[in-house]
């Protein structure tokens, strides 16, 4: 088989295998699998602008907020339908992705870290000072009959499952596509070594832009997906943890991996699920999976795969 | 009370601020100086330092001075010797590299965090202060019978706020003439200057990392400890002061240690004056913004000299 071949086989199957499962699993781990899978689509946002593009942002955070917030606010204020309000998080998203790149982007490395955390803390906080509208911390409950897309009741758990598949699998493919496209490649030489990138003539800022825009807005759409289906928005999901919990995964799994920020998102979240039966300590286990990964597997679980066995991996 | 003691007491309770914040932001700058790097556990540092002083103020009895004077200085040492085995055994074989210690400190906080949730628990405790008397302070006014000096209501200080201002500028003083006077301090500044050079020229290098990361954390530590009989000691303490100090250190240059001091000043008398006309909410939203808007306009910060 050739190489195209095997990945798309590979990407599709695990698709079909995804889709087949909702058949066969019990009710706990369905909705478990549907809320991994949103979940996973984030941190397929997150690593086409940190394993793709190697910017380490630490404000993602605010991308899925805005996806949320764009959807959940017009719903609760403005009496948007579900269709509108999904479409206003896209767009919200997208913008404020834009706003942040222009400014962010000027500056590299730790810096680009920090100002990134520091926009991000600073939607934290905002969301926080209008809670009259956004109910700060406590957040406020999206009614099921809001949910309704299409004619589709996405608070029924089927349907649920459904949207999240149809969600996790337009990101994977985007982010696969996107990752074999000449402008992908580009990304990738960026990451590896900037300056000789734009001393072949290509503009790196309009690149490092585009995959900051397309990164947030992917974000953004998992975002407004979570408002919509599990039917609550919340500040904390704009604390500084939401954005670390992208890059945990992404590492997890593998930065610069198509299949890893799912598999490392799986990984973590069946690894919390399990022990906390044993522990309630679960941010204990998150600390020293983070400094075991930096310290023995820098390259995540896929990127140790593909490292080892299979070369061909996107 | 009129404008200008409240003015005054504002003030008075920035100052406060403004010296624990200086020797917290002061450990970060110092770290981040001579190894370029950013440490996101300082914070948990801090609320260590804080979280010991309860532990060693409680289990010794006698005088609350005597078990005040024990913390000021286990706490830091403790928390020092707590950074420099983090130091040896991960930062040093991920070999500084500025983006993997960002999350192996992050790493770091979490593991801190839990387990003092764990240990210590969710409650926020009260230490003591040695001494504690209340000192009211004059006001003026120009009144019938010319300038008059009276004691306005609420318009008072501790004797115990002075001290811990006292004592940080001690502090600073002491780290200020290491830094510069002492042989210690000279090696730091060449590690800084040069890594490479340094080591050619056979300084320890590893061992003066090791000593910095664990000076820096004591910093936190013992500026938590001063703080904590007007704070209480909680787990998720650490937050406030790692961002403050972000921002001193950012404001002040990255690695300037009178930048930072002179930032800390700023923004522990403006935190304390801000917060009497606005909300804390708004205060903070303005100040990451300002932190973030310095960074991308003016990296070395504003009264650096040297790009991040």
């Amino acid at each position: 088989m050739s190489e195209t071949g095997r990945i798309i086989g590979l990407h599709l199957g695990l698709l079909a295998l995804l889709f087949a499962l909702q058949f066969v699993l019990p009710a706990y781990h369905h909705g478990n699998l549907a809320r991994i899978m949103v979940l996973a689509s984030y941190a397929i946002g997150y690593n086409i602008l940190f394993g793709y593009t190697g910017l380490l942002s630490l404000g993602h955070a605010l991308f899925f907020a805005a996806g949320m917030y764009g959807l959940s606010l017009t719903i609760q204020h403005a009496g948007f339908t579900a269709a509108p309000a999904l479409l206003t998080g896209l767009i919200v998203g997208a913008a404020v992705s834009a706003a942040l790149a222009l400014l962010a982007l000027r500056t590299a490395g730790v810096a680009f870290m920090i100002v990134t955390l520091m926009f991000a803390q600073a939607g934290y906080l905002t969301i926080l000072y209008f809670a009259e509208y956004t109910r700060g911390d406590e957040g406020f409950v999206i009614q099921a009959a809001q949910r309704v897309l299409w004619g589709f009741d996405l608070s029924q758990p089927t349907n649920r499952y459904f949207a999240a598949f149809i969600l996790f699998a337009t990101c994977l493919l985007v982010s696969l596509t996107l990752v074999r496209t000449p402008f992908g490649r580009t990304l990738i030489a960026i990451r590896e070594n900037e300056e000789r990138v734009r001393m072949l003539g290509y503009n790196t800022f309009a690149h490092k832009l585009a995959a900051m825009i397309i990164s947030g807005t992917i974000s953004a759409s998992a975002g407004a997906a979570y408002g919509l289906l599990f039917g609550y928005a919340g500040a904390s999901f704009a604390s500084v943890q939401y954005s670390i919990f992208p890059l945990l995964w992404v590492l997890l799994g593998g930065a610069g991996t198509v299949l890893g920020p799912f598999v490392g998102t799986l990984f973590m979240f069946y690894l919390i699920d399990l022990s906390s039966g044993i522990t309630t300590a679960y941010m204990l286990i998150a600390g020293v999976t983070l400094v075991v990964l930096t310290l023995f597997a820098p390259q995540g679980l896929v990127g140790e795969l593909r490292r080892r066995v299979w070369r061909w991996l996107p | 009370m009129e404008l200008g003691p409240y003015i005054l007491l504002a003030s008075l309770e920035g100052a406060v601020t403004a010296a624990v914040l200086a020797l917290t932001a002061v450990g970060l700058s110092l770290v981040f100086g001579v190894m370029r790097v950013v440490n996101i556990a300082h914070g948990e540092f801090f609320m260590l330092g804080a979280v010991i002083a309860w532990y060693v103020a409680q289990s010794f009895g006698g005088h609350p001075a005597l078990g005040f004077a024990l913390a000021l200085v286990v706490a830091p040492l403790f928390v020092g010797v707590i950074a420099v085995v983090a130091d040896m055994t991960i930062l040093k074989r991920i070999e500084y590299d500025p983006e993997r210690t960002i999350v192996a400190t992050i790493g770091l906080l979490y593991m801190i965090q839990q387990l003092t949730l764990m240990t210590y628990g969710p409650e926020a405790r009260p230490v003591e202060a040695p001494f504690n008397q209340r000192i009211a302070l004059p006001w003026f006014e120009f009144g019938d019978n010319g300038l008059e000096f009276y004691y306005p209501w609420g318009l008072s200080t501790t004797s115990y706020k002075l001290a811990v201002i006292g004592a940080a500028a001690a502090v600073l003083a002491g780290v200020w003439v290491l830094m510069t006077r002492s042989r210690a301090g000279l090696l730091m500044r060449a590690t800084q200057a040069d890594r490479e050079m340094a080591l050619a020229f056979g300084i320890p290098v590893e061992r003066v990392y090791a000593l910095v990361f664990g000076m820096g954390a004591g910093l936190a530590a013992f500026a938590a400890v001063l703080i904590v009989p007007i704070q209480q000691a909680h787990y998720l303490m650490g937050a406030d002061p790692l961002l403050l100090s972000f921002i001193v250190v950012i404001i002040g240059g990255l690695g300037s240690l009178p930048g930072t001091v002179l930032a800390a000043v700023l923004i522990g008398l403006s935190d304390g004056i801000i917060s009497v006309f606005f909300s804390p909410t708004l205060a903070k939203i303005l100040a990451t913004l300002l932190v973030g808007l310095v960074l991308v306009f003016r990296p070395q910060g504003l009264f650096g000299t040297r790009s991040a």
